[in-house]
């Protein structure tokens, strides 16, 4: 849990752009405080709506980047697919309309001290946060490939991006629209192995990460993989985002994905029991 | 603060201010610590404690419908073991006015739970959650709920307030009141939230993994303010607490003068976690703007008739 100055705050929001990007909704915040504590992986959650909206829910999106200094001071950016009304709502907002924005919350990327090679793999708008991942890495001398995925070329987020971020890209996708069919567990092993990989960042739906974890942990890296969940509060109050997961201790416990996550340690997510509370699992701690 | 006075009491015990937050709302307190001083807070109600450990329902369990949240969490929680050796003391730490919520299965585990809440130290007053299980009717039937009442109250120290929180279904909620209240509640807590479902826009089927789940938000809050309304009117020196779809300092002040004594705030909470302080200050506003010094001057004023703007007062 992150206390103190590296905790969330909750700020009223300035929208400085709002655009599409591809199939997606590319939103950029002026958000103090927001920024400044940022670190990859984490979430922001928006309220929608505006102040008479009874639209009780505020919507967690992982953050693209985060700028804390800049000329139009601390912003933060959001990719998401429009696929209901409140986000809807944010895709019309218009420059300089007001945002609640609660973050940064949840539990970033762990970062490795030695500069070691990584492999980082995303689908769709869910690989945004990997692109400050990159920078970050990149800047403690690891060497980034990047294996970016999603069902069709339309889904596929960052090609771009990940030129300039990665030193080698490898694109894949469902229906081999574009890149290399099959997907990521298709894809991954191989390239493990070319690049010799000690890390494996993700973000993406379980099925996903499941596969990512799985190609992990037979190359022996380590894999932390972000989950691609809906959220409710995201600030941990709910007990809605519940993830089962195994402690250092062998002890299965059910875990919130907004708190103790988004991201989790590969092998600790039973990723076969996602969606539902194993019977072995007792209470939380 | 200067302006109006806030101070409430419910059962004995002094609140500084009438906006509790409800139960399984806060999550364990510690959540809501980065956007509130939870010292400021009426009252915090913990999240309700069971005997045993509960990995609860598997997700979903919570979907947003019409001006409100569905939701079955199943009551995950630590158990009343884990609850008193690390929630309750940090709550108690910082010095947070704590309600803790308990919810058993029988008569056994409900005199057991009471026992051993009401020895911990750090416990304000403690609430009975009578919707618990889902297939158990005592918030709404009279008999059930004096039972469990009668057996909280038997093992609880004489000194905390018991607080029994009933469903607000306007045609049992004065008789489950008045039962409870014989069978030694301090206070009355109109506010669980009420049985519904909603579909998945694709598959037709239910949203939530469990099925059904409860409704509480803006969507009933007229329904709780009926309630607070009955039960004051049926019970006037009865310590009520108005519960459901309270997000304005506006609505407290109604739930006020409706008969409750304070409020509880819930599904706002996960909408703003800053609320329970923008409410008071709120309501504080409202009470100066009418030129109400106090809160214990509104409570119930719905019922009395109103004055005569001609100050004839006939």
């Amino acid at each position: 849990m992150t206390e103190g100055v590296r905790g969330p705050v909750q700020v009223v929001g300035e929208v400085l752009s709002n655009k599409r990007a591809g199939g997606y909704q590319h939103l950029t915040l002026v958000a103090p405080g927001v920024a400044e504590r940022f670190r990859p992986g984490n979430l922001v959650a928006l309220a929608v709506g505006g102040p008479l909206s009874d639209r009780l829910l505020r919507r967690g999106f992982p953050i693209y980047r985060a700028r804390a200094t800049g000329a139009y001071r601390a912003t933060v950016e959001l990719v998401f697919a429009v696929t209901e009304p409140g986000q809807e709502w944010l895709a019309g907002l218009p420059n300089g309309a007001s945002v609640d924005v609660v973050g940064p919350l949840g539990r970033p990327y762990a970062l490795p001290k030695e500069p070691v090679a990584c492999t980082l793999v995303g689908n769709g708008h869910a690989a945004a946060p990997l692109f400050s991942l990159a920078d970050r890495l990149r800047e403690r001398g690891c060497a980034v490939h990047m294996v970016l995925a999603a069902p069709s070329e339309r889904e596929l987020f960052g090609a771009l991006d990940a030129k300039r971020a990665a030193k080698t890209v490898v694109v894949t996708t469902e229906d081999g629209s574009i890149g290399l069919p099959g997907g990521v567990g298709l894809v991954l092993p191989d390239l493990l192995a070319r690049t010799g990989s000690d890390v494996v960042y993700a973000a993406g739906p379980a099925p996903m990460l499941h596969a990512v974890a799985a190609a992990a942990e037979s190359h022996g890296a380590w894999s932390q993989t972000a989950l691609d969940t809906d959220l409710i509060c995201a600030s941990g109050s709910c007990l809605t985002c519940v993830v089962p997961t195994v402690g250092e201790d062998g002890v299965s416990r059910t875990v919130r994905s907004c708190v103790e996550g988004p991201v989790f340690r590969g092998d600790r997510v039973r990723w076969a029991d996602i969606g539902t509370v194993p019977s072995d699992i007792w209470g939380d701690e | 603060m200067s302006g109006p006075d806030l101070t409430t009491s419910i059962g004995e015990v002094q609140l500084a201010n009438p906006v509790m937050v409800a139960a399984g709302c806060a999550g364990t307190g510690r959540e809501l610590e980065p956007f509130l001083d939870l010292a400021e807070v009426g009252a915090l109600v913990t999240r309700s404690v069971t005997l045993d450990p509960r990995a609860g329902e598997a997700p979903p369990r919570a979907v947003e419908t019409p001006a409100g949240v569905l939701s079955d969490t199943g009551l995950q929680g630590p158990g009343l073991q884990g609850f008193l050796a690390t929630e309750l003391p940090w709550l108690a730490q910082r010095r947070v006015r704590t309600v803790v919520s308990i919810a058993g299965q029988n008569l056994g585990q409900w005199a057991e739970l009471a026992r051993r809440v009401g020895l911990s130290p750090g416990v304000t007053a403690v609430e009975v959650n009578l919707a618990w299980p889902p297939d158990s009717a005592a918030a709404r039937d009279s008999y059930q709920a004096a039972k469990i009442l009668a057996a909280v109250r038997r093992d609880m120290p004489r000194g905390i307030p018991v607080l029994a929180k009933v469903a607000p279904v306007m045609h049992t909620v004065v008789d489950v009141s008045r039962a409870a209240v014989e069978a030694g509640a301090d206070a009355i807590v109109v506010g669980h939230g009420l049985p519904g479902m909603a579909l998945d826009r694709a598959t037709l089927r239910p949203v939530l993994r469990g099925g059904n789940g409860l409704l509480s938000g803006p969507a009933l809050n007229a329904v709780a303010l009926r309630c607070v309304w009955e039960v004051h009117a049926a019970l006037p020196e009865v310590d009520l607490v108005g519960s459901g779809g309270v997000r304005t300092g506006y609505d407290a002040l109604a739930m006020l003068a409706a008969g409750a004594g304070a409020v509880q705030v819930g599904s706002v909470v996960l909408h703003d976690p800053a609320a329970p302080r923008r409410i008071a200050t709120e309501l504080a506003e409202e009470l100066d703007r009418r030129g109400i010094p106090a809160v214990a001057d509104v409570i119930g004023r719905a019922h009395r008739p109103h004055p005569d703007p001609t100050g004839d007062a006939r």
